[in-house]
């Protein structure tokens, strides 16, 4: 199980800041939703996490500061999902799944039986076995999306950094993907960072929290204590009314102002 | 529907090899065969097969065949080879780097800088004979691919950025040609008769000589197949796997320019090769890089075998540049091969 600690994280892209001493921590096995309006550097965070932006202040896994691996080894922790990733179109399910285990081959060595062996079994653990040999050109977005995961599973990461991973996707399609993502997590015990839209969703599916807003943390914790009425009114200035379901998790509902009368 | 289930029938990788092998083979038995000089077809293999180690076979062919055989079709049929290796190798790493079927050496400058390197020596180190023009023609690929990249990596790491500035050089370049050339008129024939290409003067000297280039530059783009692939996901995602992109460009970039630049030293300028051979492989094999290059290779090396056959037969006496040839057959050839696979995205 590895436990994330960010602390102070500062970014800048093209000198201007985008993220101001950012805490978050996740412990060994969770699920940490990043929540904010656009442009509030949720995705900036994650792309910082996987190693793909200079930041300042630091990111430990476990005992490990990230900053001090290299490219392949943090991959071999680290699995990113962008939120609209690169599917060659030519390229066969089972080819693109593969990819994943990149950061365990040498430099000169080609996948072995054994690489073969846990792209299949990641492909077999998400269900898109039965498409292997179709071109990622002709998949719909559900499968798609379970293909991308495939390819990150098959990476045998610790850390799972999901960008949006129901983007596109019908509501029972986003819950699918969610439940498989929660099914990895209690499974594999995979530590998982996302940035999600729906605040619902979020406060249902990540045990922690992290609402950010100019790059900064606007509120940090357990989703009831997060996803409040004056909060979200405040931070998205949305209209929203919250009341909690069966499972004791907020609900989050859109209010919409009864529209002025026609004279 | 029927189109994207065409387009997942592909050959499995052994038949791919097979069908490129066997390819080879036929390109290179027709143009051992074909020629000016009436070779008897069963003397010829006998011949052929008799240089194998440890075969031993009474060979008919008189001295006279035996040298037309040996010192004037076998040297030229193996640097059509190694030319139609180099260039399709060269294409299909290009194409692999800038994830665009597209890319060719001549892109990047390498054509340009090998046109502009040949022009100077045959106008001005006219005295140095004729030894100067492949080595002008290989310092100019190679340095027309430097400046390219070199200008590129300024203007930030991005590929498109690498392009573009290719493009700019090869026009400044080209320019300046055009230039030296509209100065003296009286090198215009050989200056165009290189431009176009030619394996006519084809040595087995010539085969040793960019043999070791060839060697290293091919070595190193095949072992960089699986690179290319990661490559396909985007510079992003490859970092994500841990691959170095720009790293790998740069290498694969460096290797590509080697190839091309030891084929242009030997063959002149001949366009097309580097675009049509790996696309066809891709039609065949599907988009892998770790495919794609080795049948590149193989393909490509029987393509110009091929074409240089067409190139001194079809107007004998007198020979086709093969530059022409590659484009005048290949692209009614290519565009039959796209319209019978139409609707297909790249």
């Amino acid at each position: 199980m590895s436990a994330i600690t960010i602390d102070k994280l500062t970014v800048e892209l093209e000198r201007v800041p985008v993220l101001h001493a950012v805490d978050a921590a996740v412990p060994g096995g969770g699920w940490l939703a990043l929540i904010g309006p656009n442009g509030a550097g949720k995705t900036t965070l994650l792309r910082a996490v996987a190693g793909l932006l200079p930041y300042g202040g630091a990111i430990h896994l476990n005992q490990t500061n990230l900053g001090t691996l290299r490219g392949r080894g943090r991959a071999r922790l680290i699995a990113y999902v962008p939120q609209i990733p690169v599917l060659p179109p030519d390229l066969t399910v089972e080819e693109y799944v593969l990819l994943g285990r990149t950061p365990h081959l040498g430099y000169f060595s080609a996948p072995n039986r054994g690489d073969r062996q846990r792209a299949a079994e990641a492909s077999e653990r998400l269900d898109v076995t039965r498409f292997a040999g179709r071109r990622l050109g002709s998949l719909s977005g559900g499968e798609r999306q379970r293909v991308r995961l495939a390819r990150a599973l098959a990476q045998e990461p610790r850390v799972l950094l999901l960008d949006e991973p129901t983007n596109d996707l019908d509501i029972g399609h986003q819950q699918q993907v969610l439940e498989l993502v929660d099914d990895l997590r209690r499974s594999h015990g995979v530590t998982v960072v996302s940035t999600l839209h729906d605040l619902t969703q979020a406060g249902q599916y990540a045990g922690h929290l992290v609402l950010l807003m100019d790059g900064k943390v606007e509120a940090a914790g357990a989703p009831a204590a997060v996803l409040t009425q004056d909060l979200i009114a405040r931070v998205y200035a949305a209209r929203v009314t919250v009341s909690t379901d069966p499972g004791g998790h907020p609900i989050v509902t859109p209010v919409r102002e009864p529209p002025p009368t026609r004279p | 529907m029927k189109l994207s289930r065409w387009r997942g029938r592909r050959l499995r990788p052994a038949w791919a090899y097979g069908v490129a092998a066997a390819f080879l083979v036929a390109a290179t038995l027709v143009s051992v065969l074909v020629g000016a000089a009436d070779l008897n077809p069963i003397a010829t293999l006998t011949a052929l097969l008799d240089k194998i180690p440890f075969v031993h076979l009474p060979v008919s062919l008189d001295q006279l065949d035996r040298a037309v055989l040996f010192q004037i079709r076998l040297p030229r049929i193996t640097v059509a080879m190694l030319v139609g290796a180099l260039l399709s190798v060269a294409g299909a790493g290009y194409q692999g780097v800038f994830r665009n079927p597209l890319v060719d050496s001549g892109m990047l400058g390498a054509s340009a800088g090998a046109g502009l390197g040949a022009t100077l020596a045959i106008v001005y180190l006219a005295s140095a004979g004729p030894a100067a023009v492949p080595v002008a023609a290989f310092a100019g690929s190679l340095a027309g691919v430097a400046i390219a990249y070199l200008s590129g990596a300024v203007g930030g790491s991005g590929t498109t950025t690498l392009l573009l500035a290719g493009v700019a050089v090869s026009l400044f370049l080209t320019a300046v040609q055009t230039y030296i050339l509209q100065r003296s008129a009286q090198d215009l024939q050989q200056v165009y008769s290189w431009l176009l290409g030619s394996l006519s003067g084809a040595t087995w000297s010539q085969a040793a000589e960019i043999l070791p280039y060839a060697a290293v530059s091919v070595t190193i783009v095949l072992l960089h197949g699986r690179h290319l692939d990661v490559l396909s996901v985007g510079d992003e995602e490859a970092r994500a796997l841990g691959v170095h992109p720009a790293r790998v460009r740069l290498i694969v970039i460096a290797a590509c320019s080697l190839a091309a630049a030891s084929a242009v030293a030997v063959s002149g300028l001949i366009g097309f090769v580097g675009i049509v051979v790996p696309h066809v492989v891709r039609r065949l094999a599907g988009p892998s890089y770790r495919l794609v290059l080795p049948l590149s290779l193989l393909t490509g090396a029987g393509f110009l075998v091929l074409a240089d056959t067409l190139a001194r037969t079809v107007v004998a006496p007198a020979e086709l540049p093969i530059g022409v040839v590659t484009a005048l057959v290949g692209s009614p050839v290519f565009v039959w091969i796209l319209r019978s696979t139409a609707a297909v995205k790249t």
